[in-house]
C-alpha cells in the first residue's frame, strides 16, 4: 500500500502475525479436525491414551503407596481384595493388593511408566534408524541401498515380535550376568525399536526416491547446498505424515512386543514390572481366585493397546487414505 | 515359468545363508564352546587340542561352511541347558508345535474367509459391522491376554477344558500327536483358537477389503449389466478374483502362527519348540537358539515358495505365457 | 400398445446425496428409443450421459439414486423394478458394452465360461448347446479361429478382440436394446471405425435398438439416427441427427459443432467454447449454458428453459421461444 516503507522490516512481523492467524483457522477447518470431532470413538481412546499418559508421568505423585520400597511393604496387607480394608492391618487399597501386599493400583501406574517408556523410547529408536538408512538407502542408492534393503527383506520375512525375542537373547548373552537385571530394560528398548525399523525405512527410501528427482533437490545441488541438509530439510518434511502414522502403529505395536515379552519373562526384570510382568504375576493367581491381580493390569493393557491402535488407524485414514 | 522358479530358489538360497550366517555368528560369537564342553578348569593343552579338533582355529569362510554341512545333517551342537544334542531335542519338539499351528491355520483360513466374505457382502449390515468392529477390538488385542481369558473362562470358571499341556497323544508312524487323541484335541482347542484368533482378524479384513475392491471393478459391473445373478457374481466372480492376493498374505501369516507358537505354547505350557526357544532366551542356551532360527527360516522360505507356485494354479496370467 | 417406442424415458432425475448437498447429475431427461433405432447420447464429459445409461439398466451405484421420472420398456415401468426382477430384464432385454474392454472381462476365466454363463443365465440351453452358441457368436462378431480361441483367457485377446468378445456377451441373450457406453473410446484409432461398424451392421441385422453414448461428433454422425445433446444433466437438443448436426440450433450444439473437425471435408476454422461446464455443485440459476453463451439474455439468468420443436428438432433455448422472438433476430445477427 505504500511504497516509502521498505519491504524488509516493518513487513515481516504483519506477514508472520497472518500466517499464524490462517493456520490456526485453516487447523479448525481442516478435514483431520472436521474427523475428529466427528468420531466419538477417537475421540474417547485419545482422552484414554490421554488419561493414561499422564498417569503414567506423574506416578509417583498419585500412587497412594510406594509399592517398589521393600520397608513400606507389609507381607500381611497380601491378598486383600479390591475395595475392601485388610483385615489384620485394616489398610485400605482401591484395587486390592498382590501376593506381597503390594497395592494393585500403585503398580499398575508404575508399571504403565515403564510399558510406555519402553514402547515410547524404542519407537524412537526405531523411527530414527529407520528414517536415517532409509535417507540413505534411497539418496545414496548404490551398494548401501542394496545391503540395507536386503537387511530389510530378510528382517521382513520374520515377525518382529520373534525377532525382538532373539535379539533381547543375544543382547542378554552379550551383558555380564550380574548386569542383566539392570540393563534388562535397555537390551528390550533395544531389541524392539531394532525389531521395527524396516517399516520407516521402507517408506522414507520410497519418498526419498520420489522427492530426489524433483526440480528443487536439483535446484538444492546447483546453490552448493550439501547432501545431508537437503536430506534432512528439504526431504524429510515431505515424509512426516507418514512417519507420524507408522510411529502410531509401531507405538501400538512396540507395547504388544514389550508386554508380550515381559509376560514370557524375557523382558522387564522382577524389579521393575511392567503392565506384561504384573500380568504374568497375576497369571499364577487364576485357579486360586485372586482375580484382581489379573484383571486390573489386563484391562490398563487393553486400554493402551486399544486407544493407541484405534487413533493410529484414524491418523493413517485422515493423513493418507492411499495407505492400507 | 521355470525361470521363475529358479529365481525363487536362488532368492530362498540367499535368505538361508543370510540367516545362517546369523545363526553361525550367534553360535561362534557368543558364549564359548570350548569352556561349555570343558569346564573352566581345563588346561591350556586341553583347550588347543580341543579347538584344533574342532575346527576353531580354521578361516572363518571354512567354519562357516562347515556349520551349514553340519545343520544340514541336522547337527546343530549340544543344549547348554539340557545337555542334549539340539537337533534331537527340536525334532521331539517339532510335532507338537506343527499339530498346533496347522489346527489354529485351518481355523484361521476357514472362519477368516467365510467371515471376510460375509462382510464385504453385507457391507451395510448390522452383523457385519459389528464383526468389523469386534475384529478392530481383536487385532488390537495382545495374543496371551487372549490366552489368558480363554483359560479363565473355559478352564477355570466352565471347567470344559484343560487349561494346559498336551494330553494324550497317540503314535502315527513314529511321530506321537495330539490331534489323534479326544483328550489331546480337547487339549489343543484353547491354545489353537489363541493362536489362530489374530490371524483369523488379519485374514477376514484382508479378504473383505480385497473382495469390497474386486465388487468395484469393471467387470463386476459388466457381469451385474449381464443379469448374472448376485450369487454367481459373489461366489463366482468375486471370490476368485479375491483369492490371488489374499493367498500370499495367508500364507505369509502361517509362518507367523509358528513364530507366534512362542507365545501361545509359553501360555499353555505346550511342549513345542516355541516354549523350547523361549526357555533358551531365557537361559541364554545359544545353541537352541540359532537353530531355531534356522529351522523358522527353512520354514518361512518354504511357505514362501509354496505361495509363489500357488498364484500360477490360480491366476492364467502368470502360467501362460503372454504373446 | 403395438406403436409404443420401445424405451420411453420421462422427466428423469438422478440424485446424488454428498456431504455438501444433493447433486443432480440427470435433470428431467425424457426422451424415446423406437425398436431398431440408434439414439445417441452426446455431451461433454460428466454431462449425465453415462448416468442415463447407468440409471435405465439400474446400476446407479449408492448412494445414488433415481429421484424421480419413469423410465418404460414396452410401455411397462422399470425404473422401480425390484432387483431381482431388473436382473432378468438386464443382459436378456436390455445389454450394456462399457468403455473399457481392458477392464470389462474377468481376467481369471475363459471367454468361453463368461459367454456360457451368460447365454444359461438367461436362455434354457444345455451346456453344449450355449457352447455352440458362445461359438458361434464369436464368430459373428469376427473372431477368427472361434471355435479354439473360446478357451483362452482375456488377457491373450487384443484390445480390439477384447471388445468383439464383450459386444458377443451383450448380444448372448438377444437384448432389444443395447445401451453402448463409448464402445470405442479405449481403442486404437485404427481398430475404434471396426467396432463401431461391428455394432452397427449386428444391431440392424437383428434389430436391436442402441443408445449410444459418446463423446465424439463423428461417431454420432456416422451412427446414429437420432441424437440427444446434453448439458449439465439436461438435454439441450434432441433430434435426427442429420438435422441437428446440419442446422444446430441450441447456442451449445453450434459450438460443439463450431469445435469439430468436419468430415464432409468443407473447411472451417475450429473455435472452442469458451469456458467449461459448471461443476454439479455449482449449476448456475436459469439455463446452464447462460456463463459460457455468446448469446445469452435476461430469462436465461432466471428461468430453466423447456424443449420446445424448432426446425425440426426439438430445442431447449429462451432465444427460440415466442415471447422473445425480437431479442433473438437481434443477437443472432451479430454472430
Amino acid at each position: 500500500m505504500d511504497t516509502q516503507i521498505p519491504k524488509g522490516a516493518s513487513a515481516r512481523p504483519e506477514f508472520k502475525e497472518t500466517v499464524a492467524k490462517t493456520t490456526w483457522q485453516r487447523w479448525a477447518q481442516s478435514d483431520i479436525w472436521h474427523s475428529y470431532k466427528s468420531s466419538p470413538v477417537i475421540i474417547v481412546s485419545s482422552l484414554t491414551f490421554a488419561v493414561l499418559v499422564l498417569g503414567a508421568i506423574f506416578s509417583p505423585l498419585l500412587s497412594p503407596y510406594t509399592p517398589f520400597d521393600p520397608s513400606s511393604l507389609n507381607l500381611m496387607n497380601g491378598f486383600t481384595k479390591p475395595m475392601t480394608a485388610n483385615e489384620f492391618t485394616g489398610d485400605y487399597f482401591l484395587l486390592g493388593t498382590d501376593d506381597q501386599g503390594r497395592d494393585v493400583l500403585s503398580t499398575i501406574l508404575f508399571g504403565l511408566r515403564i510399558s510406555l517408556f519402553v514402547g515410547v523410547v524404542a519407537v524412537l529408536f526405531a523411527m530414527t534408524l529407520g528414517v536415517v538408512l532409509g535417507l540413505l538407502s534411497g539418496y545414496v542408492g548404490g551398494w548401501i541401498d542394496g545391503v540395507i534393503m536386503r537387511i530389510a527383506d530378510i528382517q521382513m520375512t520374520f515377525p518382529s515380535i520373534m525377532v525382538a525375542m532373539l535379539l533381547y537373547g543375544i543382547g542378554k548373552g552379550l551383558i555380564p550376568p550380574d548386569l542383566r537385571d539392570e540393563m534388562a530394560i535397555w537390551v528390550l528398548i533395544i531389541s524392539i525399536g531394532l525389531s521395527e525399523w524396516v517399516q520407516f525405512a521402507r517408506t522414507v527410501r520410497g519418498a526419498t526416491l520420489v522427492e530426489r528427482q524433483k526440480e528443487y533437490v536439483q535446484a538444492g545441488h546447483l546453490i552448493g547446498l550439501t547432501r545431508w541438509s537437503i536430506m534432512l530439510r528439504h526431504i524429510l518434511p515431505n515424509v512426516t505424515g507418514p512417519i507420524l502414522v507408522i510411529a502410531t502403529i509401531s507405538l501400538a505395536l512396540a507395547i504388544i512386543a514389550e508386554a508380550t515379552l515381559s509376560f514370557l519373562g524375557v523382558g522387564a526384570p522382577k524389579t521393575q514390572p511392567s503392565l506384561g510382568t504384573l500380568i504374568n504375576v497375576g497369571r499364577q493367581y487364576i485357579l486360586s481366585g485372586e482375580w484382581w491381580i489379573l484383571l486390573f493390569p489386563s484391562l490398563t493393557l487393553l486400554a493402551l493397546a486399544l486407544s493407541v491402535n484405534l487413533f493410529g488407524d484414524w491418523l493413517r485414514d485422515v493423513l493418507n487414505p492411499k495407505l492400507r | 515359468m521355470l525361470a521363475f522358479i529358479i529365481r525363487r530358489l536362488a532368492q530362498a538360497l540367499l535368505v538361508l545363508m543370510a540367516v545362517g550366517f546369523v545363526s553361525f555368528a550367534m553360535f561362534k560369537f557368543m558364549g564359548d564352546p570350548v569352556e561349555n564342553m570343558l569346564g573352566q578348569e581345563a588346561t591350556v593343552a586341553d583347550r588347543a587340542a580341543l579347538e584344533e579338533r574342532l575346527g576353531l582355529n580354521d578361516p572363518i569362510i571354512v567354519q562357516y561352511v562347515r556349520f551349514f554341512g553340519r545343520a544340514l545333517s541336522g547337527d546343530f551342537g549340544v543344549s547348554y541347558r539340557v545337555g542334549l544334542p539340539v537337533g534331537e531335542v527340536i525334532m521331539e519338539r517339532l510335532p507338537a508345535t506343527l499339530e498346533l499351528a496347522f489346527l489354529s491355520g485351518v481355523i484361521a483360513i476357514s472362519l477368516g474367509f467365510t467371515l471376510g466374505v460375509y462382510t464385504a457382502i453385507k457391507r451395510d449390515g448390522y452383523i457385519a459391522n459389528f464383526i468389523m468392529t469386534t475384529s478392530l477390538i481383536g487385532v488390537s488385542l495382545p495374543t496371551f491376554l487372549i490366552g489368558v481369558f480363554l483359560i479363565w473362562l473355559f478352564a477355570v470358571n466352565l471347567g470344559w477344558l484343560p487349561s494346559f499341556g498336551r494330553g494324550d497323544t497317540r503314535s502315527f508312524f513314529g511321530v506321537d500327536l495330539a490331534i489323534l487323541t479326544v483328550d489331546g484335541l480337547k487339549s489343543m482347542i484353547l491354545p489353537a483358537i489363541t493362536l489362530g484368533l489374530y490371524q483369523m482378524t488379519l485374514i477376514m479384513r484382508l479378504v473383505r477389503s480385497e473382495m469390497l475392491e474386486v465388487l468395484r471393478t469393471d467387470y463386476i459391473r459388466f457381469a451385474r449389466a449381464r443379469g448374472l445373478s448376485q450369487k454367481t457374481i459373489n461366489f463366482g466372480h468375486a471370490m476368485k478374483n479375491t483369492l490371488v492376493p489374499v493367498i500370499t498374505v495367508t500364507g505369509l501369516q502361517f509362518g507367523s502362527i509358528v513364530a507366534f507358537a512362542i507365545i501361545t505354547e509359553s501360555v499353555f505350557q505346550w511342549p513345542g519348540v516355541g516354549l523350547l526357544f523361549i526357555n533358551a532366551v531365557n537361559f541364554v542356551d545359544i545353541p537352541v537358539m540359532s537353530a531355531y532360527l534356522l529351522l523358522v527360516a527353512v520354514i518361512f522360505v518354504t511357505i514362501n515358495l509354496i505361495v509363489d507356485l500357488l498364484y500360477f494354479t490360480i491366476d492364467p496370467r502368470l502360467s501362460v505365457s503372454n504373446n | 400398445m403395438s406403436n409404443s417406442p420401445l424405451l420411453q424415458v420421462s422427466d428423469l432425475i438422478v440424485e446424488f446425496p454428498t456431504r455438501s448437498g444433493v447433486l443432480r447429475p440427470v435433470d428431467r431427461v425424457g426422451f424415446d428409443v423406437r425398436a431398431g433405432e440408434i439414439v445417441g447420447l452426446v455431451g461433454e464429459s460428466g454431462a449425465g450421459k453415462s448416468m442415463c445409461g447407468s440409471a435405465i439398466i439400474g446400476l446407479i451405484d449408492r448412494p445414488g439414486r433415481i429421484s424421480g421420472g419413469e423410465i418404460r420398456l414396452n410401455g411397462e415401468r422399470i425404473d422401480n423394478l425390484p432387483e431381482e426382477r431388473l436382473r432378468h430384464i438386464r443382459g436378456k432385454r436390455i445389454a450394456m458394452v462399457f468403455q473399457d474392454p481392458l477392464t470389462s472381462l474377468n481376467p481369471l476365466m475363459t471367454v468361453g465360461q463368461q459367454l456360457i454363463q451368460t447365454i444359461r443365465t438367461h436362455l434354457p440351453l444345455s451346456a453344449n448347446d450355449a457352447r455352440a452358441r458362445a461359438i458361434g457368436l464369436l464368430e459373428e462378431v469376427g473372431i477368427p479361429a472361434a471355435a479354439a480361441r473360446i478357451d483362452a483367457y482375456p488377457h491373450q485377446f487384443s484390445g480390439g478382440m477384447r471388445q468383439r468378445v464383450v459386444i458377443a456377451l451383450a448380444l448372448a441373450a438377444e437384448p432389444e436394446l443395447i445401451i453402448a457406453d463409448e464402445p470405442t473410446t479405449a481403442l486404437d484409432v485404427s481398430v475404434q471405425a471396426q467396432i463401431m461398424a461391428l455394432l452397427k451392421r449386428l444391431c440392424r441385422e437383428r434389430g436391436t435398438a442402441v443408445i449410444l453414448i459418446t463423446h465424439d461428433m463423428g461417431v454420432i454422425a456416422e451412427t446414429t439416427d437420432r441424437v440427444a445433446v446434453l448439458y449439465a444433466g439436461r438435454i439441450a437438443e434432441i433430434g435426427p441427427t442429420r438435422n441437428v448436426l446440419s442446422t444446430p440450433s441450441h447456442p451449445y450444439t453450434v459450438g460443439l459443432m463450431a469445435s469439430t473437425p468436419s468430415t464432409t471435408g468443407s473447411l472451417h476454422t475450429l473455435s472452442q467454447i469458451p469456458g467449461s461446464m459448471p461443476n454439479l455443485r455449482a449449476i448456475p440459476k436459469g439455463c446452464a449454458f447462460n456463463a459460457r453463451c455468446g448469446k445469452a439474455f435476461s430469462p436465461c439468468f432466471q428461468d430453466i428453459p423447456v424443449l420446445e420443436p424448432v426446425e425440426g428438432s426439438e430445442v431447449a433455448c429462451w432465444l427460440y421461444d415466442p415471447a422473445y422472438q425480437n431479442t433473438k433476430e437481434t443477437s443472432g445477427a451479430s454472430e
